[in-house]
């Protein structure tokens, strides 16, 4: 009796946001959807980048609370986290150990994708956001380094700005266009501190949104010494409903149009 | 559907009150007052806007309080109901209700308002977008990010013929420290009657890491007080500058000798001002025959590090943002 109750009490709320907006459905959906039954560990180096992501985001929200953005206080709000703000060394230093770490996590994701042929059809989108993800990721890698404000950040930032003032053509515009200027100065540490915590995450968010759609969308790919037909079978003959198109190309137009994936062909 | 024809179960609703926009209208009042006048006009508009409130409240209010609500009296024809009226025809027979779009017409009225969505949000998003980016692109490129500032870096008599100074300054003394800059400084003496200096920046031409001076620094640092703030003088004497970076090398007239730099070591104008030495804007050189007061200096606008001012590879690099 009381446990129903209880139950009745936990169960209010949950079925209350159901009824109004079906997120619980789509997150059961998204959390007990059917994988392979050969899956392995090397398929947990995906959500174990987004992990190391949102280990990023969180202790960088945190740092953005201290952190100054100007060059006559930039380096002593730096050394005041590290010394004074109550455990400012292990937030600091988990953004920026975890800063590598995420990097690795990509690259290592990335291999166990290649190696699997993850990437093959239908998943090259996939493997093009993930590209991007990894651009984005390492531009992150560049803007957050100028931000200590010491001498490895400024002389690092030199080089790699004017690194990219080299390229033919529009090179020289980029570069100024990266100091906000002719040198690098108080606008160039602001706006990197912009674009470091404003721009390149929003971007990034928004496709891990896409990649992790897709993911679902498409479904988890078995290893490739799997004994189970891995996804969907690659059909090359011709489409019986639109003549000219071969099937995969047909499937993907119904799938465009709204038909639930994985439907018959 | 025409307006004038009420269908038959649609009530005779009052018309709509004129009070709020009477109401609105002082609110726009005082809003302009704000900026034009704030105590007279905007008192005025204050004025419309309480009078008209109070009109509007009153009407909105007046059947709560039990007043007749004026209507306009019924003006059509009674008429019983069904009576005139041919029997009702089902919907998927007779007429549509709406004319299919002709066979041609191109614009239906759900592909105009479609397009008119889509469209007014196209424009929309371009009107918001193509500012946003100017104006996070553009400041980059004019005004305060491009300046040249005048650097006084002394008495002439604080540099000794024939010597290497290696000059600390700050360009910009309200940037602060990021502003310091360095540059080696040789007096070379008179030429027809005017000091002559060969004033060599310290920003490597490979990738702008700050170079060194090859050799010891020999003798007492002078602290002088130029006219942006404290000048840092060390006494030396290169047998060339070199890049901790990448390992660029250059002799003492600022040649490329080894090393990835894509020319030589850029230089300062300077002016002598009431016998102080001046320095001016930065400009590159793609290489220097001779020395000293003698040196030809193959001189080019200011280009930045990596960047080949001459040679083929200078079609690379046909425009270059101001770099003051």
């Amino acid at each position: 009796m009381r446990r129903a109750q209880l139950e009745a009490a936990i169960m209010y709320p949950v079925d209350w946001l159901e009824e109004r907006s079906g997120l619980v459905g789509g997150l059961r959906y998204f959390l007990f959807r059917k994988v392979p039954a050969d899956t392995n560990w090397m398929q947990t180096l995906g959500s174990a980048t987004l992990t190391a992501f949102l280990v990023q985001a969180l202790t960088g929200v945190i740092l953005a609370m201290y952190y100054k953005p100007d060059p006559q206080n930039a380096y002593s709000s730096v050394q005041n986290i590290t010394d004074n703000v109550f455990m400012g060394w292990l937030v600091r230093g988990m953004h920026k150990w975890g800063a590598s770490v995420f990097i690795i996590l990509l690259f290592l994701h990335m291999a166990r994708v290649f190696l699997f042929g993850a990437y093959k059809y239908p998943r090259e989108l996939n493997w093009i956001v993930g590209f991007l993800l990894l651009v984005l990721g390492m531009l992150e890698g560049f803007s957050g380094y100028l931000l200590p404000f010491d001498q490895t950040a400024y002389w690092a930032t030199v080089v790699g700005v004017n690194l990219n003032g080299t390229a033919p053509f529009l090179g020289p515009f980029l570069s100024q266009f990266l100091r906000s200027g002719a040198e690098i100065g108080g606008d160039t540490l602001s706006r990197f501190y912009s674009i470091h915590m404003l721009l390149l995450p929003g971007a990034i968010f928004g496709l891990i949104g896409l990649h992790l759609y897709l993911v679902i969308r498409l479904g988890v790919t078995s290893p490739p010494w799997s004994k189970q037909a891995a996804g969907m079978k690659r059909v090359e003959e011709p489409s019986p409903l639109r003549p000219g198109l071969t099937r995969p190309a047909a499937r993907g137009i119904a799938a465009a149009q709204g038909e639930p994936a994985g439907g018959q062909d | 559907m025409e307006p004038e024809t009420l269908g038959p179960d649609e009530p005779h609703l009052p018309p709509p009150s004129l009070w709020p926009v009477g109401f609105a209208i002082g609110i726009v009042v005082v809003l302009v007052g704000l900026i034009v006048n704030p105590e007279l006009i905007s008192s005025i508009g204050g004025a419309i806007a309480v009078a008209f409130g109070f009109l509007w409240a009153r009407e909105a209010t007046a059947e709560l309080r039990g007043r007749p609500v004026h209507i306009e009296p019924e003006t059509r024809e009674l008429r019983p109901a069904g009576v005139g009226d041919a029997p009702a025809i089902p919907a998927d027979q007779g007429e549509a209700g709406m004319p299919p779009p002709e066979p041609g017409e191109r614009f239906p009225r759900s592909k105009f308002l479609e397009g008119a969505t889509l469209g007014l949000g196209a424009a929309i998003g371009g009107v918001v977008t193509v500012p946003v980016l100017g104006f996070a692109v553009i400041p980059a490129f004019v005004g305060d990010a491009v300046k040249g500032d005048e650097v006084d870096l002394g008495d002439l008599t604080d540099f000794p013929e024939g010597k290497w100074w290696i000059a600390t300054f700050m360009s910009d003394p309200s940037e602060g420290e990021v502003s310091r800059r360095t540059a080696f400084v040789r007096n070379n003496g008179l030429v027809q009657g005017k000091p002559s200096f060969t004033i060599i920046s310290n920003r490597c031409a490979h990738l702008g890491c700050p170079v060194q001076a090859n050799g010891p620094s020999l003798g007492k640092p002078v602290n002088t007080k130029g006219k942006n703030g404290p000048v840092h003088l060390v006494p030396t004497q290169p047998a060339g500058f070199g890049c901790p970076c990448h390992g660029g090398q250059y002799d003492t007239e600022g040649n490329r000798t080894a090393g990835p730099p894509v020319r030589a070591l850029d230089r300062y104008e300077y002016k002598i001002d009431n016998g102080r030495l001046v320095l001016l804007k930065t400009y590159s050189v793609g290489h220097v025959k001779g020395q000293g007061a003698q040196a030809i200096i193959y001189k080019y606008r200011l280009a930045g590090p990596g960047e080949h001012v001459d040679g083929w590879e200078q079609i690379l690099y046909p425009l270059n943002p101001p770099h003051g």
